[in-house]
């Protein structure tokens, strides 16, 4: 569909509407592209596309200017459908310098859309990175695209020329620059980036003047430049009806963690120590004050898991959250944890590892971590989030799962998860429900005496908390007496203690959902997957069912323990393929629990599934490829 | 907290748990053990608002023997265990338990941050010089030269002084006591008890096992006078069975000993000023240490500083009352929203 649009102005151009469009820009890291990626998600959300997002920075904040380390990127995809990935192919590039186009230029599909700031390609800007010769005069090499080779910076400067501001005030303003134009190509209505403008400079009334300048020039170079001859309309998504609001991962954990306490009458304690993908968490949670939420940034990753078995064995709701070499140093605490039978969530948002790996990347790679990462026989729920929106419900039932039977819980997420954004749903308040849970205040023993350890018939003990008369007792690290809980070296002991806390965690099963499946209950090939893959592997799932292909989706929010239906889905189907961002860990699980032939679809590169890639897998293992 | 007309009144005997106390025959521990349950029911707090945390060690096995909350916890970790539950319930009387090797090696991360923190916590740093639970390897503060089993040759490591790592950490109190001089150990205690903030006790313990006779010289009478300086807030540094000695700082402002008469008087000592805003005396004290010098026994520094478990939950009230009271409706609209028909 098009229409033509002729403008006062003489201009003649096309209005395409398109489904989905994904853009991604890149620049230097100090070029602020996570802000204007950012600003353009908050547009199009408000507008009422669904949005997926994948930003995807380094791990300096600035590396060494203009190098391809310092490749700063943001990649988004609006639609006017539902959609459940930032895509596997870029329609509209904008690279801020010959570094980021060199980096993201093979990611731009054939015949898409390359902005360029060409004031940044001079001599030692392209030596930076690499090139030996201006590759925008290399006509051959961007024969393919639509290029648009911009003057941001002189433009940007002439933009901002009357307000009084140093150079480098100045050319920080050309992002904006970039995101008008940008918002011009896609029809999209900038005042709430004008609205956050206001409010972010508000004390710098000089800096409001200048990216609302840079960001008109933008959008004004749009629409009298001839060059520009199409303009595109994504119409807004037709999502279920409600209130919606645009979330991050991060953010959903935050929410859902402070959820689960309110909800259920308690305050939440968080401690953590500063850790990449993770800290967002500790930042919006200790914005909550008002909801009585306690935060402590303390000296270490033990000091978090170790204050936070303290704050439970306290009372409280308690929680820290790490990625995965903080996880790694907390083990011995959270083994604390776990022989104390106290309540706690522990959150994980997985990065590459091993050791410090890849701190701004992706990974699924501490699965097998959280299922075995500790000494001794140490067994653990796992609950994983899927999307950014489900990663609130998915932190609700980690707490849930915590506080009913009095145990540490992992909630993992991942670098993709967490600084994803989607649009979400804002819930019914009366459909949170509270947690079941009480501390104990009368003795459960003869005589008046306290049993710690005496369980119910879910083997869960009871809760009572310092400052209630007549209860007092002692937990630590060293094996309990099962009902007493008096230090115990007694060798049957040991044993029934070893195996009622290992059952305890299994029979959580009967308490969580059945596994759904997407698709038919039957067939030739079962997908199985876990956490943040699910965009990509739902998606190429639905482009296999809708070619005709026998495959149906189990994606596993529960991860231990499984779902009490997963096995017999296993067998429903002739293969089993399982998709992950690790060398197979849910696989080796899966192998060894259910005797399953599965298979592995592997990629360890910091980076989510394509949907092709996972679409070519399935093709593969149905032998249609 | 007090509110003691409506208490029942207890006893030291109040506060025994039912479980067989397993320390080897005369270990300094029980010395310790009974003098806490001597000033526990001196202090007005109902016994189910005390909690004992402890790390590893002989001494960590404390808890066992109170009959309190208690938590035997992990190496080291004793303080930031404390430091989360007394976030979170300010209401409770918690104790730290911790040894040499528990507070100084494994933990010394935790320790120097709840000290700098000032965590209104009590801590008891048995301090025997010497690891007695995993059998008789040297410990952060045994002297160089110990000949122990993990050091046949004698240790090359140069010791910490608990005291001064504490001051250095901007302790608000900071004590330190032998395991048999009962009347002084309870003195401290007390006051270690009533005091707001982190407060370090230091209790020279005998391992009579692994390192017997360490600190006779702190507590053998006849000796220990000559050896020990008692410190007294506002009193100048008086030690010696004839109370003829002292202290005085000289010229290049180090303390040096001297004897009363002669031309020295009271007055030319240093007086001992428990309260001082400047931790520099304190730390000069700290480091006079025997047997190159006699050493100073009692309170080194007790001043008042804002804890952090006040702060954390003053800012929680404040922040509470400028934003008014919680609503989920509102944090799930912050930020921009949008409405789909």
């Amino acid at each position: 569909m098009s229409a033509v649009d002729a403008e006062t102005n003489g201009n003649f151009r096309t209005t395409e509407q398109v489904d989905a469009v994904v853009i991604r820009f890149c620049g230097d890291s100090g070029d602020g592209m996570q802000l204007v990626g950012t600003q353009f998600t908050n547009v199009s959300a408000v507008f009422g596309n669904d949005v997926s997002t994948l930003p995807d920075f380094p791990a300096e904040i600035r590396a060494p200017a203009g190098t391809l380390g310092g490749v700063s990127g943001y990649q988004l995809c609006f639609s006017s459908s539902d959609i459940y990935t930032p895509g596997d192919e870029v329609d509209t590039l904008v690279a801020m310098n010959p570094a980021a186009l060199k980096t993201n230029l093979a990611d731009l599909k054939r015949g898409g859309t390359l902005i360029v700031n060409a004031d940044a390609f001079g001599k030692s800007d392209l030596s930076k990175a690499g090139y030996e010769s201006n590759p925008l005069d290399d006509e051959d090499a961007l024969a393919g695209y639509r290029v648009h080779k911009i003057d941001m910076t002189r433009l940007t400067r002439d933009a901002v020329a009357d307000l009084g501001l140093s150079l480098k005030e100045a050319d920080r303003c050309k992002n904006f620059f970039a995101l008008g134009l940008v918002y011009w190509l896609y029809d999209r209505d900038p005042s709430t980036t004008q609205e956050w403008v206001k409010t972010k400079f508000a004390k710098r009334p000089e800096l409001v003047k200048a990216n609302l300048a840079a960001l008109k020039a933008g959008s004004d170079i749009g629409y009298s430049t001839q060059a520009f001859t199409v303009h595109y309309k994504v119409p807004p998504a037709k999502l279920p009806p409600g209130k919606y609001r645009k979330i991050t991962g991060n953010e959903a954990v935050a929410f859902g963690l402070v959820t689960a306490a309110h909800v259920s009458g308690k305050e939440l304690f968080y401690a953590g120590y500063p850790i990449t993908p993770a800290s967002d968490i500790l930042h919006e949670l200790s914005k909550l004050k008002n909801f009585g939420v306690r935060t402590a940034q303390v000296e270490d990753e033990i000091a978090a898991i170790t204050a936070t078995v303290g704050a439970s064995f306290g009372g409280a709701f308690a929680v820290t959250a790490s990625s995965g070499p903080g996880i790694a140093l907390k083990s011995e605490g959270i083994g604390l944890g776990v022989i104390t039978e106290l309540p706690m969530v522990i959150v994980n948002v997985q990065r590459g590892g091993p050791s410090t790996g890849l701190p701004t990347k992706t990974e699924q790679a501490d699965l097998l971590m959280s299922m075995f990462g500790r000494n001794g026989e140490c067994p653990m729920p796992i609950v994983s989030c899927s999307t950014p929106g489900d990663a609130f419900d998915a932190a609700r039932e980690a707490m849930r799962l915590a506080v009913e039977f009095m145990t540490p819980v992992f909630l993992l997420s991942d670098g993709y998860v967490a600084n994803g954004a989607e649009p979400w749903k804002v819930p019914n308040i009366s459909d949170l429900k509270p947690i079941d849970f009480k501390h104990t205040r009368e003795p459960n023993g003869k005589d008046g005496q306290y049993l710690p350890y005496l369980r119910n018939d879910r083997l869960v003990r009871p809760w009572a908390v310092p400052g209630t008369p007549g209860l007092e007792h002692r937990v630590g690290g060293l094996e309990k007496w099962d009902v007493t809980g008096n230090v115990s070296y007694d060798a049957d002991n040991h044993q029934h203690m070893i195996e009622t806390r290992a059952k305890k965690v299994a029979g959580i099963a009967d308490h969580i959902p059945e596994q759904p499946l997407e698709g038919p209950e039957s067939g030739e090939l079962l997908v199985v997957s876990w956490g943040g893959t699910y965009g990509s592997i739902r998606t190429a799932v639905q482009r296999a069912q809708r070619a005709g292909h026998s495959v149906s989706l189990a994606h596993i929010r529960y991860l231990s323990p499984f779902p009490r239906n997963l096995g017999d889905l296993l067998k429903r189907f002739d293969k089993v393929l399982v998709p992950e961002l690790n060398c197979g860990q849910l696989r080796l699980l899966l192998r060894a629990k259910y005797l399953v032939d599965a298979q592995g679809l592997n990629k360890m590169k910091g980076k989510p599934f394509l949907v092709s890639e996972v679409y070519d897998a399935i093709l593969q293992h149905l032998g249609k490829a | 907290m007090s509110t003691s007309i409506d208490l029942p009144v207890l006893t030291p005997k109040d506060f025994a748990s039912d479980q067989e106390v397993r320390w080897c025959p005369r270990c300094g521990d029980y010395s310790i053990l009974a003098q806490v349950k001597k000033v526990l029911p001196t202090l007005g707090i109902p016994k189910e608002n005390f909690v004992f945390v402890s790390g590893i060690g002989c001494s960590s096995r404390f808890p066992y023997y109170m009959n309190t909350y208690g938590m035997h916890s992990i190496h080291g970790r004793a303080p930031a265990i404390a430091t989360g539950l007394k976030v979170v319930r300010p209401d409770l009387q918690v104790w730290v338990i911790t040894g040499d090797g528990d507070a100084l090696s494994i933990g010394g991360n935790h320790f120097m941050h709840m000290i700098r923190r000032n965590v209104n916590l009590k801590v008891i740093l048995f301090n025997n010089q010497i690891y007695g639970l995993t059998k008789g390897q040297y410990s952060p503060t045994s002297p160089q030269g110990k000949r122990t089993k993990s050091t046949p040759y004698g240790s090359v490591d140069a010791p910490l002084t608990p005291v001064s790592v504490a001051l250095g950490a901007r302790a608000s109190f900071v004590a330190r006591s032998v395991d048999v001089d009962i009347q002084h150990l309870c003195m401290v205690l007390e006051r270690a008890a009533h005091h707001k903030g982190t407060a370090v006790v230091e209790v020279y313990q005998d391992c009579n096992v692994f390192n017997s006779g360490a600190f006779e010289f702190a507590s053998k009478k006849g000796e220990k006078e000559e050896n020990c300086i008692y410190l007294e807030h506002g009193k100048p540094l008086i030690f010696g069975k004839e109370r003829d000695k002292g202290v005085r700082l000289n010229s290049q402002n180090q303390p040096e000993i001297v004897e009363l008469g002669k031309g020295i008087s009271e007055d030319d000592l240093l007086f001992h000023d428990e309260k001082a805003d400047d931790p520099t005396l304190a730390f000069l004290l700290s480091q006079m240490r025997y047997p190159d010098s006699p050493e100073p026994m009692g309170v080194f520094r007790a001043i008042d500083r804002p804890t952090y478990d006040d702060e954390v939950n003053d800012q929680v009230r404040e922040v509470s009352e400028k934003l008014g009271p919680a609503s989920l409706e509102e944090m799930f609209n912050s930020g921009d929203t949008w409405t789909v028909a």
